[in-house]
């Protein structure tokens, strides 16, 4: 994609004023660090970051067949779903392998808000629309050009938002939401994040959102928050072995596989995939997402090699140096049979074999 | 930032200290800046030999990976060690403590390096200030 085509969020010239170093992702040019990845990924597991993740994509579903509707393509039982309540899951191939992951939000009984990677957004739209084609009483709308979307994150998370809302923050529970004024306007408020910290996110209309982040900044001055890039949310997301799309899952790979067992529902009724989903449990897993902790010297990335005895056994789906833990560690699809906890694999790594073992996940459990 | 006039710069962006025979090799506070955090410095042993240009090591970010280029040729006679357990010193001090390797420079091989001002105005150029 030429530069030009690229999106801007309403947030470009914040970024800009903050010093975002800005990149091209998923068809947007987005910050991906201000001042520095580990820097904005310590300020978030100690204090507060704030980042814009208006590329996100949000699709509404609604009509008097939602609720059946999204029982079918996602593997997760919206009906447990309760006004207010978001869940998460996956839009499901036949096959039971991703289209997507996503967050479903109960609006009402008839409104559900799907919110959707920003890569996969217009493949996604495209597929429910084709799906829901076959369904009466549901319609299917991108609103994603509506939303602009602030993720708040980090320990200090709700000590800082409170001051810019009247809703009781200690009343919302994780993966809860409110429809409530922030700094005046009204937002969804969601007690849902991808870093493995308490926080929110908050979904405001794109106009109102350049002035919300600078209210953010200005209320959290005290606990020094930090806005954060794409960078610091990939190294926090990896750390919670909170997944990627196109790297730890994709169209490929199934729920089960990617111990993703707890957002699968056999029991909810007929969904995309189910019966293939019931064939690769009932023959048992051929392989599985682990975590890797290198022994050797070297950093896995996504794609390389995992090596058994000099044979090729598997890949590295995301890898980085965790801050938080001071240890180089992937995630990494394996063969069953070599996916127990302390097997010793090598990553190939420009060649060469570097010792690695499994080792358990999520490598970063917040304290509470 | 202004770069040290002690020592040549290549457009790959390592800088090169030569001391009579002895060239240090570093890479330059530019490129670390586009690097971002490091943490894993890989460099070639001491004894190998070094081709002007030529792939000599990897640097790892929390980011990515970059290779490193030789900006002269010569034999490694010493490895900065302390980047094993500090790769921080690449961002801290690049120019300093943050230095990568010591070689037996090929006589020469320094040639069309650019001065301090030239890799300023070659950093200009490139949109990087």
């Amino acid at each position: 994609m030429r530069e030009t085509e690229l999106k801007r969020t309403p947030l470009y010239e914040c970024h800009l004023a903050a010093g975002g170093k800005m990149v091209p992702f998923a068809g947007w040019e987005m910050p991906v660090q201000y001042r520095g990845v580990v820097e904005e990924h310590r300020a978030v597991r100690t204090r507060v970051g704030l980042f814009d993740v208006s590329h996100m994509g949000e699709i509404e579903v609604t009509g008097s067949r939602a609720l059946d509707f999204l029982q079918y393509v996602t593997c997760n039982d919206v009906s447990k779903l309760t006004v207010g309540r978001a869940q998460y899951s996956g839009l499901m191939t036949p096959r039971g392998t991703f289209v997507d992951d996503l967050l479903v939000h109960k609006m009402s009984d008839r409104q559900y808000l799907l919110v959707v990677n920003a890569a996969n957004k217009d493949k996604d739209y495209a597929y429910l629309c084709a799906q829901a084609a076959g369904f009466s009483g549901v319609e299917v709308n991108d609103r994603s050009a509506e939303w602009a979307q602030l993720a708040v994150q980090g320990p200090k998370a709700a000590a800082v938002v409170q001051r810019l809302t009247p809703a009781r923050l200690s009343d919302i529970k994780y993966y809860h939401f409110v429809i409530e004024k922030v700094c005046g306007v009204e937002a969804i408020l969601a007690r849902t994040g991808y870093t493995g910290e308490d926080g929110f996110e908050i979904y405001v209309r794109p106009a109102h959102a350049p002035d919300l982040w600078d209210a953010i900044l200005n209320a959290g001055a005290d606990e020094e928050i930090m806005p954060c890039g794409l960078g610091a949310r990939d190294t926090l997301r990896f750390e919670a072995c909170m997944h990627l799309y196109g790297n730890d899952i994709d169209d490929s790979t199934t729920p089960l596989e990617a111990g993703l067992q707890w957002i699968v529902k056999f029991g909810k009724g007929p969904f995309l995939g189910r019966e293939a989903l019931l064939r690769q449990e009932a023959a048992g897993l051929r392989r599985k997402l682990v975590g890797l902790e290198m022994i050797g010297r070297g950093i896995a990335r996504h794609g390389y090699p995992v090596l058994k005895d000099g044979e090729r056994v598997g890949a590295v789906t995301s890898g980085t140096f965790s801050p938080t833990l001071q240890r180089a560690l992937a995630l990494a699809y394996v063969p069953t049979e070599l996916a127990g906890e302390g097997e010793e694999l090598d990553v190939e790594i420009r060649e060469q074999p570097v010792r690695a073992k499994v080792i358990a996940t999520p490598f970063y459990r917040r304290p509470r | 930032m202004s770069y040290p006039e002690d020592r040549r710069y290549a457009k790959s962006h390592e800088w090169v200290l030569v001391d009579g025979n002895t060239a240090t090799i570093g890479i330059t506070s530019y490129a670390q800046e586009q690097l971002g955090d490091v943490v894993f410095v890989e460099l070639p042993a001491v004894g190998s030999t070094l081709e002007r240009d030529g792939a000599m090591g990897n640097i790892e970010s929390v980011k990515a990976v970059s290779e490193v280029f030789a900006p002269v040729a010569g034999e490694v006679v010493e490895v900065n060690g302390a980047l094993e357990a500090r790769p921080e010193l690449l961002n801290t001090d690049p120019h300093g403590e943050g230095w990568l390797v010591r070689v037996n420079m090929a006589p020469g091989s320094d040639a069309n390096l650019l001065t301090a001002a030239e890799y300023e105005a070659f950093l200009a150029e490139e949109g990087a200030h």
